[in-house]
């Protein structure tokens, strides 16, 4: 019970930062024609950003089912590497009935505070964790479904920020007291600004929703950290071994 | 074909693709992973997409939907408070909020100025 309630007190932070932006996917959801409760419905049962506002674009746009499963698929790919990341996080002997409540809400800030945790995560802790953000999400979408016709394009545009402002305040403190942290924020920011700006290769954002790019930026970034230890390791053996590596 | 008609298919479809996605990986990966490389490049994973989420989408994130060309200056400058807030660790709701308080009123000055 301890560790549900610290559970919850890490996560109410994230509820309240969740509110605007679901408030912004309300809002736009209703412009596109959906009602707000089939907003709020969308946003229980996905919990997931880039990945709702992509989908309703396509269901509103008619888009063929087929489309609509790769692009939710590439958009949300993130999050199965969050889930395995998490999977080495839980004790190996956790029930599947746990971990499939706790796949739920792998999402990009719950999964960063859980990834965050010294020790492994533990059931109750991260059913506490996710407790309040879906909440602070369904609400937030019904709320701005609601209020939709109340504010204008450009407050409604001003909101956008929020989830991106959030991403910060979560990379960025880790970055300033790690080293390695910090590296890797800056290369996967450089690739994936590489992915989006460079003739021929910013295919990668054009297509599935600007989610291809966010991966391969993503992979490349910790597999580049990854191995800047076996890096110096090579060097310095380079340095003293004179040849034989 | 999705369309608003059979939006509760589409709902559907959208919430068992996410869910599937998010259950695999945790549901059937037991085994430790030992390798050492593996270990740090899982570790750098969150901090990673989270960075190549935001940059440099993060720019774009303050246009309104259907405005003519993008809003480049108040994403940009929210967006240095908020890395300044977030470097003077101020917390996830404090950065965000202050940096839509922010964006807002860049948005208002700038064509009183300009």
């Amino acid at each position: 019970m301890n560790e549900f309630i610290r559970g919850i007190k890490k996560g109410f932070p994230i509820c309240l930062g969740y509110i605007p932006v679901s408030f912004t996917f309300g809002l736009i959801a209703v412009k596109m024609g959906f009602n707000p409760l089939e907003a709020t419905i969308i946003s229980m049962t996905n919990m997931a950003s880039a990945g709702q506002f992509a989908g309703i674009r396509l269901i509103e746009g008619g888009a063929p089912y087929i489309e609509l499963v790769i692009t939710t698929f590439v958009i949300n790919l993130r999050y199965m590497l969050m889930s395995l990341s998490l999977s080495q996080k839980v004790a190996s002997d956790m029930p599947f009935y746990k971990r499939a409540v706790m796949a739920f809400c792998i999402t990009d800030e719950v999964f960063a505070l859980a990834a965050m945790e010294k020790d492994d995560v533990s059931f109750p802790f991260f059913g506490g964790l996710m407790t309040t953000p879906i909440a602070g999400w369904t609400l937030g979408t019904f709320l701005g479904a609601v209020a939709s016709s109340l504010l204008s394009p450009m407050l409604q545009g001003c909101f956008g920020i929020a989830l991106y402002c959030m991403f910060i305040a979560i990379i960025i403190p880790p970055a300033r007291k790690g080293r390695k942290v910090a590296i890797a924020v800056v290369v996967s920011a450089l690739l994936s600004c590489l992915f989006k700006y460079v003739p021929g290769i910013n295919v990668l954002s054009k297509s599935g929703g600007g989610g291809w790019a966010i991966i391969v930026a993503a992979i490349l970034g910790a597999a580049i950290c990854a191995s800047i230890k076996e890096i110096k390791r090579f060097r310095r053996r380079l340095q003293k071994g004179g040849g034989n590596v | 074909m999705c369309s608003l008609e059979n939006v509760a298919i589409c709902m559907v479809i959208m919430a068992l693709t996410t869910y599937l996605i998010r259950v695999i990986p945790i549901g059937f990966v037991r085994r430790k992973m030992e390798n050492e490389w593996v270990q740090d490049f899982l570790y750098y994973i969150p901090f990673c997409v989270l960075s190549a989420m935001t940059f440099p989408d993060v720019l774009y994130s303050t246009t309104p939907t259907g405005a003519t060309s993008p809003h480049f200056v108040s994403a940009a400058i929210a967006t240095m408070v908020a890395i300044v807030l977030a470097w003077k660790d101020r917390g996830l709701v404090r950065v965000a909020l202050v940096a839509v308080l922010t964006a807002i009123i860049v948005e208002l000055l700038l064509p009183v100025l300009f």
